[in-house]
């Protein structure tokens, strides 16, 4: 097997030099009835010109040759090739967790880095080295809050990402957290009123997404001085983190949790992506997952370090602040290196081209089908389409290589015949068009 | 001494003290479409004022930048990295070559399955070898991490626990067990109850017994323990346990020691999580992504989260959502893709005999380490030792030298240190891991440098107290940056 080095004439030697003659003999405390007395039941070996058939083929049965209008919480955005070129580094890619400092400043730095970034952009004072994706992040900026509040209930708007709301259920149901959804007006946006009739001074935090899931942009420091006036936390979930080139931050939260995929992760089939948590200074202490700290060497230089971690679980066990161990290192790396490559302009062109080619398919749809885009309230580069009649568009559009959008009927039933539909620079106008022809 | 040296290492500050306004590294085309005032598409008030303090930076700036961090890292390429409980091995060229293909790169999660079957057959074959290497019925690839699947794992026999009517309150966990373990047990709404091990560094089954009653939903075990001993009486434990009703959860984090020799399943494990970055090569990225598949006997089979991945009568694959029992979804999609297709490469790479034999050599790497450094350095334990060794500092703590010292002092060797001060049941541990992809040139010098350190510490401490010395950097001083912490960049 060419990736053990061990020859032999070298398995003789050590062993002889152990005073044994057989591998054997070092599993004796393995008891003889628990051995396993056949090979393992699985494929076998295959050479590397046969791996890379084997994957070839699999890779060619994905349709890559469709026009995706798929969106939903994952984005096609372009990804600088530098991005992928520094993290193909052996040096970032095959290396540890950064537990010693002194040969990891690299990996140490670039998050800090990451931090940096991920404060600018969401408004907030703090932000960690990243959690596993966004629906963990908003997860746990809810029990976060539940710690920092000691109050049990949640009001979650209906638009946050369904499948988020499915982990947060997945979470609260075993810590005794209660959640109450709350309904979305026909602008597309949470409903304030019901917000406000909901909120009582026992609930723990209200978590909105903006853009939400319909693409909505949410008044966030509406939503925030609702829940201040009752002493729970603002939380903002974001899915498009791009849309913080362009969008006022939600600096009026308490926690900014979300997705970093849209800034230069692949798609990857879902993953893996990373998950960011930002929140204000005061309730670092509070904050899951791996913070890295500025600090100095015993020289007085400049060194960067893993810090705070008395709140995780390698120190403090059953009483820390999470599970979580990892991060996701190599992924934060790549929305690092995106943020670096395109910079504040790179970022807000990028945006713009977002808004502008959203906006031209939306009102070519309005314009030039009987179809009906819902939800009027300003959006950044997804909406919702209700499908007229018996239409079997979906399938005229599949049969033309287009995949239209993804039917949202599963997540709200009010919503049949509704796709929702997502257009970022990467779309090229004739790709629009033939959408719209597709639906007339 | 055949590993010391020092190289180039440039300094750079970070990337916002490198801005010069109007540098940029990247461009776009055109913009295709009509276009009219964005705050005609969007209020005003909705949009923000340019991003205060983010740097501006050419492509060139951007490349030289990341590739000098990228020098200051120690990685798996450069040398060995013997971390216990870790399994840093040798990650394959290949696996990044296949999983960076664009049907993979580049799929979408949502994709009607009909347009993704090369990706669903992925991951159904991935889920049916690691079934079989662990002697389980069922996989799930959902949870992105290890800890992740620990907490997945103990919801599931949380829902089966109520599924009988009762979940119970208390998961014991051995005193020798990783700290993900206690705070994912936490997590999942149970209490937890530490359980002693014995001399030999196993659970003490009288002890177990009198933790055991009706109202332990599970033991958390780690076999091979985190001493590197296998638990001999894993079939008595699994006895007992299941004699009270409750459930056994195996932590598959050392799952390197047992591939094609042992199977979790075949003990009396009902769960068990692997890490696909420890066991199955995907690369540690500097501190992830994981990826911590899955897997269970029949019985908590209709807890799994959802959704799983099922096959249609016509051989097609498909995410199957309707699972009434499900513990629900914990995280979106369907897991780490990108690191499925890794593992899997790395399975089929090797084949059975091929795993096998990578399970044989990292024994015998282990334990060719035990035989040479058990002289210089203290063994709390004497029982046989798989996949990796725990000695302590015990000798050269009399000389003042504990054990993060040596650790610090092997850097100045061209190591990676150890994992050391864990398991906590061992005061001064240092756990070594070398896996079965280091030559023994590699260990040699390992073993060189661990006893060129063992003698310094009687006949030069401070040399290695103030260790290290030829590292980019001194040791950082942690309290202080604890104290007041400075965990981003200000102006």
């Amino acid at each position: 097997m060419r990736y053990i080095p061990c020859s032999e004439s070298d398995r003789k030697e050590m062993l002889a030099s152990m005073g044994l003659d057989s591998i054997e003999q070092l599993f004796s405390g393995i008891p003889e009835d628990l051995r396993l007395q056949r090979l393992l039941d699985i494929p076998a070996a295959l050479s590397e010109p046969e791996l890379l058939d084997y994957f070839h083929k699999a890779a060619a049965e994905n349709s890559s040759g469709h026009t995706s209008f798929l969106g939903a919480g994952v984005y096609r955005h372009h990804i600088p090739v530098i991005v992928d070129a520094l993290i193909a580094r052996s040096e970032f890619y095959t290396a540890y967790t950064p537990y010693q400092a002194e040969i990891a400043q690299g990996t140490l730095q670039a998050i800090f880095e990451f931090q940096t970034y991920m404060t600018q952009l969401t408004g907030m004072e703090v932000a960690n080295a990243s959690l596993y994706d966004g629906s963990t992040a908003a997860t746990e900026a809810m029990l976060m809050a539940h710690r920092v509040t000691k109050r049990n209930r949640f009001l979650v708007a209906r638009t946050v990402h369904p499948e988020y709301r499915a982990v947060m259920a997945t979470y609260a149901r075993n810590l005794g957290l209660d959640i109450e959804l709350i309904g979305y007006l026909p602008s597309g946006r949470i409903d304030l009123s019901q917000l406000q009739a909901a909120l009582k001074d026992t609930v723990a935090g209200v978590v909105a997404q903006s853009p939400n899931f319909f693409g909505t942009i949410e008044d966030t420091a509406a939503v925030a001085a609702l829940a201040h006036s009752h002493g729970a936390l603002s939380i903002v979930n974001v899915c498009e983190a791009l849309s913080l080139g362009i969008l006022r931050p939600p600096a009026e939260a308490d926690i900014v949790a979300g997705e970093a995929q849209s800034l230069g992760v692949p798609m990857s089939f879902g993953g893996p992506h990373v998950g960011f948590l930002a929140t204000r200074d005061k309730f670092v202490r509070q904050m899951p997952g791996r913070l890295v700290g500025m600090g100095k060497d015993q020289q007085g230089r400049r060194a960067f370090v893993l810090t705070l971690s008395t709140r995780e679980q390698h120190i403090r066990r059953e009483k820390a602040t999470s599970n979580i161990c990892t991060n996701q290192s190599l992924c934060a790396l790549m929305a690092t290196i995106y943020l670096a490559t395109l910079g504040p302009k790179g970022l807000r062109e990028t945006c713009e081209q977002n808004l502008q080619k959203t906006d031209y398919a939306v009102r070519q749809i309005q314009e030039r089908t009987p179809h009906t885009v819902l939800f009027p309230a300003a959006r950044f580069n997804e909406f919702v389409v209700q499908l007229q009649g018996s239409s079997n568009c979906i399938q005229k559009l599949m049969s033309r290589n287009i995949v239209p959008g993804l039917p949202v009927e599963r997540y709200y039933p009010e919503l049949a015949s509704c796709i929702l539909v997502c257009v970022t620079e990467t779309t090229r106008r004739e790709q629009i068009d033939a959408l719209v022809e597709g639906l007339q | 001494m055949s590993r010391t040296s020092s190289h180039i290492s440039l300094n750079e500050r970070l990337l916002f003290e490198r801005s010069s306004p109007g540098r940029h590294a990247y461009d776009l085309p055109l913009l295709d479409t009509p276009s009219r005032p964005v705050n005609e598409i969007v209020d005003g008030a909705l949009l923000r004022d340019d991003i205060a303090g983010m740097p501006e930076l050419s492509e060139g700036d951007v490349v030289r930048h990341f590739t000098r961090l990228s020098t200051w890292n120690y990685h798996i390429d450069l040398g060995l990295y013997p971390l216990g409980s870790c399994t840093m091995k040798y990650n394959p060229k290949v696996n990044e070559v296949v999983a960076r293909l664009h049907g993979f790169a580049h799929a979408h999660p949502y994709m009607p399955a009909e347009l993704v079957q090369g990706a669903l057959r992925i991951q159904s074959t991935l889920e049916s070898c690691l079934a079989e290497i662990s002697g389980m019925d069922a996989v799930t690839l959902q949870p992105a991490a290890g800890a992740h699947g620990e907490l997945t794992g103990i919801l599931m026999i949380r829902a089966y626990h109520e599924s009988l009517g009762n979940p119970r309150r208390r998961v014991l966990v051995p005193d020798s067990a990783h700290g993900t373990n206690p705070a994912s047990v936490t997590i999942s709404g149970y209490a937890v109850e530490h359980i002693p091990s014995n001399s030999r560094g196993t659970v003490d089954l009288e002890g177990l017994r009198r933790a055991m009653s009706n109202d332990v939903a599970a033991i958390m075990i780690t076999n091979p323990n985190t001493l590197g001993i296998f638990e001999s009486d894993i079939s008595a434990i699994a006895e007992i346990v299941h004699s009270h009703g409750s459930l056994v959860y195996m932590d598959g984090a050392n799952m390197n020691a047992m591939m094609g020799i042992t199977r979790a399943g075949d003990f009396g494990v009902d769960v068990l999580h692997i890490n696909l970055h420890k066991t199955f090569t995907t690369p540690h990225g500097g501190g992830g992504p994981g990826s911590g598949p899955v897997a269970v006997k029949r019985i908590l089979e209709p807890h799994l989260p959802r959704p799983v991945l099922g096959k249609k009568q016509d051989g097609s694959f498909f995410y199957d959502d309707d699972r009434p029992q499900s513990i629900g979804k914990i995280k979106a999609y369907y897991g780490h893709f990108g690191m499925h297709v890794r593992a899997l490469c790395y399975i089929l790479a090797n084949g059975p005999e091929g795993l096998k034999t990578a399970t044989e050599i990292a024994v015998l790497n282990a334990n060719y380490i035990r035989t040479k450094l058990k002289d210089a350095y203290a063994m709390p334990f004497h029982t046989p030792t798989l996949h990796e060794v725990v000695f302590s500092d015990r000798n050269q703590a009399q000389h003042g030298v504990g054990v993060g010292d040596i650790g610090k002092r092997l850097i100045d060797y061209g190591f990676h240190p150890p994992t050391v001060s864990f398991p906590l049941i061992v005061p001064g541990a240092i756990m070594i891991e070398p896996t079965e992809t280091e030559s023994r040139q590699e260990l040699d010098a390992f073993i060189e440098a661990m006893l060129a350190i063992a003698k310094e510490a009687e006949s030069d401490p401070t040399l290695v107290k103030t260790a290290p010395h030829n590292a980019r950097i001194s040791r950082v001083d942690e309290a202080g940056a604890a104290r007041k912490p400075i965990l981003r960049w200000k102006p």
